[in-house]
């Protein structure tokens, strides 16, 4: 059985495509076979991500337009087994996408034995973005612990109760999971920054994990790896988390607080 | 804020101010969107029953009934566009 999985916030930049790559390269290396799906059309950036930026041949669009196949279209990851990548197009005809293309797709994804599709939202609460969690089963609702970034998912969690193909054919509900980013423990230690508590209080999904602010993450997309594979970076390790987690493993919740105390903490603290 | 608070006390408090604050406004943020988010849930519904009840007697798409709400000052209006085939 498919499980397909958008990973969504509304607000741009706070981590979406960073979280679907190492998302899905983790469920892969737990061997289910799983495919990581690029929807923000006209600003293709998961192949560079995952870097696969080179073997890109032909894109969704062409796929939906039926210029090529699955098996042309999809990119094989080269590291981890059971991994492909389905990249974006670059038109700027953002009209590309259309729920009956997409669905299509979806459908042939799971015929040729996807367990997981896992979609990569662009940002914003429009077109794009409701395409990609238009058939979704489950969203991973990305959130940065700041003021906008939690309006945004509020919002888009309305969308995915409201216009989502589960909601729309009266179906069960798309399954939530809050996944925090960007979080800084000694921020939140001195008040300037939502804690986790907090953000669970106002928003009240289920927490899925919580990938602390780190430096290895910008090495990794430097360097076209998704940060999961990096065993030593903190937010490599909370993905891997997030995928047992996910999974079904209990992992206890890591990074949430400082862990050297700074000079001044030391000093009055 | 007490008179007689040190200064290191007056950095922290100062500091625990801002994500306080957030967490304050965003409580209401978010239960302005919530309150008027449940009521239009019946809309899609709506519609699937409307395409059901028309495709007894003529033969349209789902796209060919489009159902849109509008605020006018403080009255909604529920506009409703069927497109019949010719
Ligand atoms: N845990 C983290 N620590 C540090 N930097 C991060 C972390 N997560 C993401 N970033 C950085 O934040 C930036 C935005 O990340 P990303 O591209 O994944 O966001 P996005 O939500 O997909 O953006 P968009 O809305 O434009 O698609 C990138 O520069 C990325 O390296
Ligand atoms: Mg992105």
């Amino acid at each position: 059985m498919s499980r397909i999985i958008v990973v969504t916030s509304g607000k741009g930049g706070v981590g979406k495509t960073t979280t679907a790559a190492a998302f899905a390269t983790g469920l892969a290396m737990h061997g289910h076979k799983t495919v990581v799906i690029d929807f923000d059309v006209g600003l293709r950036n998961l192949d560079l991500i995952m870097g696969c930026e080179r073997r890109v041949v032909y894109d969704f669009v062409n796929l939906i337009n039926g210029d090529a196949n699955l098996n042309q279209t999809l990119v094989r990851d080269k590291r981890i087994k059971e991994l492909y990548i389905l990249p974006a197009s670059q038109t700027r005809d953002k009209e590309a996408l259309n729920l009956g293309g997409v669905g299509r797709v979806m459908e042939e994804l799971m015929k040729e034995g996807f367990e997981y599709i896992i979609c990569d939202s662009p940002a914003g609460i429009e077109s794009g973005a409701q395409m990609a969690m238009y058939f979704a089963d489950e969203a991973l609702v990305v959130t940065n612990p700041e003021v906008s970034s939690l309006r945004d998912s509020d919002r888009m969690l309305g969308i995915l109760a409201s216009k989502s193909r589960r909601a729309v054919e009266g179906d069960d509900p798309i399954k939530e999971h809050l996944l925090i980013t960007r979080y800084d423990p000694e921020r939140v230690e001195t008040g300037d920054m939502l804690s986790v508590e907090d953000i669970i209080e106002l928003l009240r999904v289920p927490l899925l994990g919580v990938v602390p602010e780190s430096e290895g993450v910008l090495q990794c997309s430097n360097a076209g790896e998704p940060v999961i594979l990096n065993e030593k970076d903190h937010a490599g390790q909370a993905y891997a988390d997030v995928v047992a987690r996910f999974l079904g493993e209990e992992r206890p919740h890591r990074f949430l607080t400082q862990e050297k105390k700074g000079l001044l903490k030391r000093l009055f603290g | 804020m007490g008179e007689n608070m040190g200064f290191l006390e007056y950095f922290r408090s100062e500091k625990k101010g801002s994500a306080a604050v957030a967490k304050e406004r965003l409580q209401v943020v978010i239960a302005h969107q919530r309150s008027s988010r449940g009521r239009h849930a019946y809309l899609p519904e709506l519609q699937q029953e409307l395409l059901t009840v028309i495709r007894k007697y003529v033969q349209i798409s789902d796209d060919q009934v489009h159902i849109q709400l509008d605020r006018d000052g403080d009255c909604e209006v529920l506009e409703l566009n069927i497109t019949l085939p010719d």
